[in-house]
């Protein structure tokens, strides 16, 4: 079933175009994967489907991408409730300098979701465990988050996007600033979280995208090159310039 | 004399600059250089122009005294003291230059002759050793240029010690003035005793003034009490804030966060321009039109306003401070890293939230500091509580009184004819080095405060 659908969308950053005419079908409970090389677009259209490109002064979004029949790219949409259920966790994990708890009631506490404290407490647990990180901090829920190793930042901002329970959770490359085994507890990560939430992921990593996608998007020089089922993009694109990119011959 | 000397010294030094390249460029041809020609330029240049310049400045500190040695020999078996024996040679001085007024005796003008002729041997030995050094620097250095030496290494040892020089002296001027204050403090602190000058609320130094013999220890007692001035600092520089830390704050947030980059460009600039108004200019504003309006309000609802009132003096200063406060804060602000705004942004919280939420509490230790600035600015300001809020040391805490500030009160201890040695005077540095020690302290606590916030993110 398809979740959001993106039809014919064009970015503008002034007068430089960095999208062409993008649509694409992004499945509900699955994971897609947008890969291609630096400066080819997929983060920009990542932002688009929050409405982080609103942040950019100079940045201009045409077409339309519509969630469960809502039109995003609209003036009249409520960006903060938009946000409220599509969350986003970054390429450099960026908890703020508050302490644990307050990273993870951040967002319930904006939107005002828990009644009592009783309930937020239950809130920041169920995201910690979700996230797979309440065992190696439940005792210090109360320290500061800037303490915490990257891999475990990184974890605790996965926590913090899903403590609002969003229906869709963007990730622009969540693992490029992590060693090799906070990749893999990230990668098994969003392999369980699949099943509740719709996962967009950037990843400039092509064996990530093959690990942990279900269908694969190939972004090149602003345009959508191919989309399909991950399996058919790596072992048998159907466009000569996929091809090159998954066999290493440029990007 | 000295003029064409240094001159000669100057002029020399560019031409060895030039000569010392050029014979680098010559080197080139027939071996390979150790640096580039610049360096040989630098090399030749540094030998002709330091020791010379060194030599030249021992020599012009040291000159005058020895010479006065000598001269003030003659009269070692009259049994002088010291501050006649000064008399004598300011006086052996004027003569010899022939600005002196009064009798001439025959011991003076002998003295005024020797003063003539010691000079002018001083002045040709000058010369002639200042001379010798430079032909014996340069030959040597030329030599080292000729054999084609290392030139990098010893110019970069140059440079080092010019720079080591250069900070040297300021540490030392520094020293130095701490040092003077310290001495002079603790000869006013022989006279008043440090306990009564913490703890005494009744200041009013003019009351020790005896025209002659030493004033009567009782007076001394009650007529240097700090507590007022302390009180009448802290006062003022409180409503100052009052005034420049909401507005500063805002506006600083306002011009970081929500200004678009055109608003921003105008602005910023703007708001800095009012910390390049003189003081004196805020002083006289805040004398002639704050104070006056200040006491109409207060007239019109039935209080009693003083013409210079703490009030006029601490608003007017608050406006001084905005720009500190707004500029420092949108600083610190600014220096958020982008991805929190993000990560709020991302979380659905609106710009207020992210403010309020995130970026102010990441930004605080940042702000703190520069408020902790902005108030050892409030303190040492001067010229605005001269003017606006008078000179009488009231101990009160009604803004609409006149009150006194620690700097204002040096002013009015110094300005005019004062007898070096008096209390009076001397109270000045006591209080100068009790501001000095409030300043020091707030500064290394804002400049510690903002340190720590800088490492956070770093």
């Amino acid at each position: 079933m398809s979740k959001i659908k993106a039809e014919n969308v064009n970015v503008y950053y002034g007068s430089k175009q960095a999208l062409f005419d993008v649509s694409i079908d992004i499945a509900e409970k699955e994971v897609t994967a947008l890969i291609g090389p630096s400066g080819c677009g997929k983060s920009t259209f990542l932002r688009c489907l929050n409405r982080m490109n609103d942040v950019i002064e100079i940045c201009r979004v045409e077409g339309s991408i519509k969630m469960d029949n809502l039109e995003l790219n609209s003036r009249k949409l409520d960006v903060v409730r938009l946000r409220e259920n599509v969350g986003m966790v970054f390429q450099k994990p960026n908890p703020f300098p508050k302490t644990i708890y307050e990273n993870v009631a951040y967002g319930p506490t904006i939107h005002g979701i828990a009644q009592s404290k009783e309930e937020m407490d239950q809130i920041v647990e169920t995201s910690l465990k979700k996230a797979a990180l309440w065992n190696e901090v439940k005792d210090r829920l109360d320290e500061i988050a800037t303490g915490l190793s990257g891999g475990q930042q990184q974890r605790l901002c996965i926590a913090r996007a899903i403590s609002v329970s969003p229906e869709v959770i963007l990730m622009d490359e969540p693992c490029s600033a992590l060693d090799p085994i906070a990749t893999a507890q990230i990668e098994e990560l969003i392999d369980d979280l699949k099943k509740e939430v719709t996962i967009v992921i950037v990843t400039h990593s092509m064996s990530q995208a093959a690990r942990v996608s279900q269908k694969t998007g190939f972004f090149h020089l602003g345009k959508l090159i191919e989309f399909g089922p991950t399996d058919k993009i790596f072992k048998n694109p159907d466009n000569q310039q996929t091809q090159d990119y998954i066999t290493g011959r440029f990007g | 004399m000295n003029l064409i000397l240094v001159t000669f010294i100057i002029l020399l030094t560019f031409t060895s600059y030039y000569f010392g390249r050029k014979k680098a460029l010559v080197i080139q041809s027939s071996q390979r250089l150790t640096a580039l020609p610049k360096f040989y330029g630098y090399y030749l240049a540094a030998w002709c122009a330091a020791p010379a310049l060194i030599i030249f400045v021992l020599w012009s500190v040291f000159e005058p005294s020895i010479v006065k040695t000598f001269i003030l020999q003659d009269y070692t078996d009259q049994n002088l003291t010291k501050n006649e024996l000064q008399l004598i040679y300011t006086k052996v001085k004027a003569l010899a230059v022939g600005t002196y007024t009064g009798n001439i005796t025959n011991f003076l003008d002998e003295s005024a002759n020797k003063y003539i002729q010691l000079k002018g041997i001083a002045n040709s030995a000058k010369v002639a050793i200042i001379l010798a050094i430079l032909i014996f620097s340069l030959s040597f250095a030329y030599r080292s240029v000729q054999k084609n030496d290392r030139m990098r290494e010893p110019v970069e040892i140059f440079l080092k010690w010019v720079l080591f020089v250069a900070s040297l002296g300021a540490v030392l001027v520094t020293i130095g003035i701490v040092f003077s204050l310290l001495f002079e403090a603790i000869r006013f602190f022989q006279a008043v005793k440090i306990f009564d000058f913490i703890f005494g609320t009744h200041w009013y130094p003019a009351k020790t003034f005896v025209r002659d013999g030493q004033p009567d220890p009782e007076l001394m007692k009650d007529a240097f009490g700090a507590v007022p001035l302390f009180a009448g600092t802290f006062f003022i520089a409180f409503i100052a804030m009052c005034v420049a830390i909401p507005i500063g704050l805002l506006s600083g947030i306002y011009l970081s966060e929500y200004a678009g980059r055109g608003v921003r460009k105008y602005a910023k600039p703007i708001i800095e321009i009012l910390a390049g108004i003189p003081t004196v200019v805020y002083g006289f504003f805040a004398a002639l039109t704050v104070g006056p309006f200040v006491k109409e309000i207060g007239n019109a609802m039935g209080l009693e306003v003083s013409a210079e009132s703490a009030l006029a003096a601490g608003a007017v200063m608050g406006v001084m401070i905005i720009p500190f406060i707004s500029s420092l804060s949108d600083d610190v602000i600014t220096a958020v890293p982008q991805n929190l705004r993000d990560g709020s942004y991302a979380m659905g919280a609106t710009k207020s939230e992210t403010v309020k939420k995130v970026i102010f509490p990441a930004a605080l230790p940042g702000i703190v500091g520069s408020i902790l600035l902005a108030v050892s600015r409030a303190v040492g300001e001067t010229m605005i509580v001269v003017m606006a809020s008078g000179l009488a040391a009231n101990l009160t805490i009604n803004p609409l009184e006149s009150t006194s500030t620690i700097t204002a009160q040096i002013v009015v201890i110094l300005i005019g004819d004062q007898q070096f040695g008096d209390p009076k005077t001397q109270s000045a540095f006591a209080l100068g080095i009790s501001l000095f020690i409030v300043t020091l302290l707030l500064n290394v606590i804002a400049l510690s405060v903002v340190k720590k916030y800088r490492e956070k993110y770093e």
